[in-house]
């Protein structure tokens, strides 16, 4: 593997008195795809919002494509252009058409002229198979497509590196396959991607790697036939049985360690 | 208890909710009207069409009362929004700075202005201000310090109307924004305030409505002939003609702009209640 394209190095993240990472040490490689699973509060969600520095880690180096995000001298804006973000929430901006969602960013942005960002736009749409909702706003759209879009306007920036923050949790669930769909599309491609999820038969066939998060640290790291098929660590296993088989949970005790909900 | 007990409800004695209901609103129009009538009856007719339904002095106020007059007070007023949408704008912002003094400098600045009757503002820009920065004219003459003591007012309330619209857009919009590569002024310019102008449309339109009642203020900077607005104009046409016609006719002046943009006001509100969804 050549120089990881995403680097985590000891970061620590505290909002107040809760830390929420607790020493995190990742690698990414180019091309690969990790997902990040874990049980609400284990700090995933925050991890990866430290990535493109939405949140300022406390302690810490990220960087991303050889660049130190952390670094306070280096142009973050910059930077963030080569990451593209996917929220749960879509956050597609609903006071402009699709198109524009795709053009505006890319306008402002990177500074292309109004022809070069409708081409790029269209491409998009078109591979997030959404060409025909060009004009509709926001609103219109179910919440997949909504994310469709919200994928395809991350892409229209021509990313390195994509994020994804629990980008089907959103959905009602007949319209998980077609987000889902759109990002094995993606891995196949080579992007280099991160992404938290509860999605487990995405993990299992998608991913190169999956990362159980419990507590604000890396608990288990390794393929997904390792982590999810196989676990080694009983807070796996416990997560993945609560997980796999809701109906089958038992009521337990609070655990006093549980950090609050990062994500 | 049994089923059966439970279901009849108990009846009370007397009028049931139903009677006693239309009963007190019978009994509620029966006083108004009565109210109404008699106000009608005990006013002087006769008296009030002699002073203020003159159809010939209304006549002869046409049509200065709108080319000039009216004409005007619109002029005033649009220039004092303007002014106070940008004042406002920058009043706003800083009040959402992270940077202390200005926040600091804001609310003081919003306190100050928001407290003050808009007659006490009109006063000192002036007799004050002249006095403070002697030799200097204000752009505009008489238009630049209406236009000044109008914003500097408006400013005060925009501010507030303006920094809840800001922080009524989901915090979603700026992270989005941020991630995509926005610096935090671009979003906020390009994101963030058309957002919260849609919000805000329905109270910032209410504010001009309120403007274009304060314009009539302008009469205490003292205005040449030419600059009257609506108030100025119909008091000197009234004391001239000792009638007071004039005011009546003036105020109408002011209905015929207040009413159509508190329709649309509405309108518009009643439309941002559908887009919520």
């Amino acid at each position: 593997m050549s120089r990881p394209e995403i680097e985590v190095r000891g970061l620590h993240k505290s909002f107040g008195d809760n830390e929420v990472l607790r020493g995190i040490d990742l690698e990414i490689g180019q091309g690969e795809v990790v997902c990040v699973i874990g049980p609400s509060g284990s700090g995933k969600s925050t991890l990866l919002r430290c990535v493109n520095l939405l949140e300022e880690p406390s302690k810490g180096q990220v960087l991303v494509g050889g660049t130190e995000l952390t670094d306070p001298d280096v142009d973050i804006d910059a930077v963030r252009r080569r990451i593209g973000m996917v929220f749960q929430q879509f956050n597609l901006f609903p006071h402009l058409s699709v198109t524009e969602n795709l053009t505006l960013p890319q306008r402002r942005v990177l500074g292309r002229d109004k022809a070069q960002a409708a081409r790029v736009a269209a491409e998009n749409l078109e591979r997030v198979g959404l060409a025909e909702k060009a004009n509709a706003y926001p609103a219109s759209l179910s919440g997949g497509q909504q994310q469709r879009v919200a994928i395809a306007r991350a892409l229209a920036m021509g990313p390195e590196v994509m994020l994804f923050d629990e980008p089907t949790s959103a959905l009602d669930p007949e319209l998980v396959g077609d987000v889902l769909a759109v990002m094995r599309m993606l891995a196949r491609e080579g992007m280099t991607m991160m992404v938290v999820t509860h999605e487990m038969t995405f993990a299992r066939e998608v991913a190169d790697r999956v990362v159980f998060m419990d507590g604000g640290v890396i608990v288990e790291d390794g393929t997904p036939r390792q982590v999810i098929g196989s676990p080694r660590h009983e807070r796996t296993r416990h997560f993945l049985s609560r997980l796999l088989d809701p109906a089958m949970a038992e009521v337990e005790e609070e655990t006093s360690d549980q950090v609050g909900d990062g994500g | 208890m049994s089923d059966t007990e439970l279901r009849s409800a108990p009846r009370r004695k007397g009028l049931t909710r139903r009677q006693k209901r239309s009963l007190s609103r019978g009994a509620q129009y029966v006083v108004f009207v009565a109210a109404v009538v008699a106000f009608a009856v005990s006013a002087d007719w006769g008296q009030l069409k002699n002073q203020f339904a003159q159809a010939d002095i209304a006549e002869q106020m046409f049509p200065d009362v709108i080319t000039l007059a009216l004409k005007n007070t619109v002029l005033y007023t649009l220039s004092g929004f303007v002014v106070g949408l940008v004042l406002g704008m920058v009043i706003a912002l800083m009040r959402l700075s992270s940077v202390g003094p200005y926040r600091w400098f804001a609310g003081v600045y919003i306190e100050i202005f928001r407290g003050l009757p808009a007659l006490l503002i009109f006063i000192f820009i002036g007799v004050a201000v002249p006095l403070a920065f002697p030799g200097t004219e204000i752009i505009g003459g008489t238009y630049g310090k209406v236009a000044l003591a109008l914003g500097l007012v408006a400013a005060a309330y925009m501010a507030e109307t303006i920094r809840a619209g800001i922080q009524a857009v989901p915090k979603g919009q700026m992270e989005a924004a941020r991630s995509l590569g926005f610096s935090p002024a671009r979003a906020m310019i390009s994101i963030i305030i058309p957002q919260a102008f849609r919000i805000i449309l329905p109270p910032l339109t209410n504010e001009l409505v309120l403007l274009f009642k304060d314009s009539s203020l302008v009469l205490f900077l003292g205005v040449t002939l030419e600059e009257r607005e609506l108030s100025k104009y119909g008091r000197d046409l009234a004391s001239t003609t000792a009638n007071s016609t004039p005011i009546l006719v003036a105020g109408l002046c002011y209905l015929l702009v207040t009413i159509p943009l508190g329709y649309v006001v509405r309108r518009m509100e009643s439309k941002a209640g559908e887009a919520v969804r």
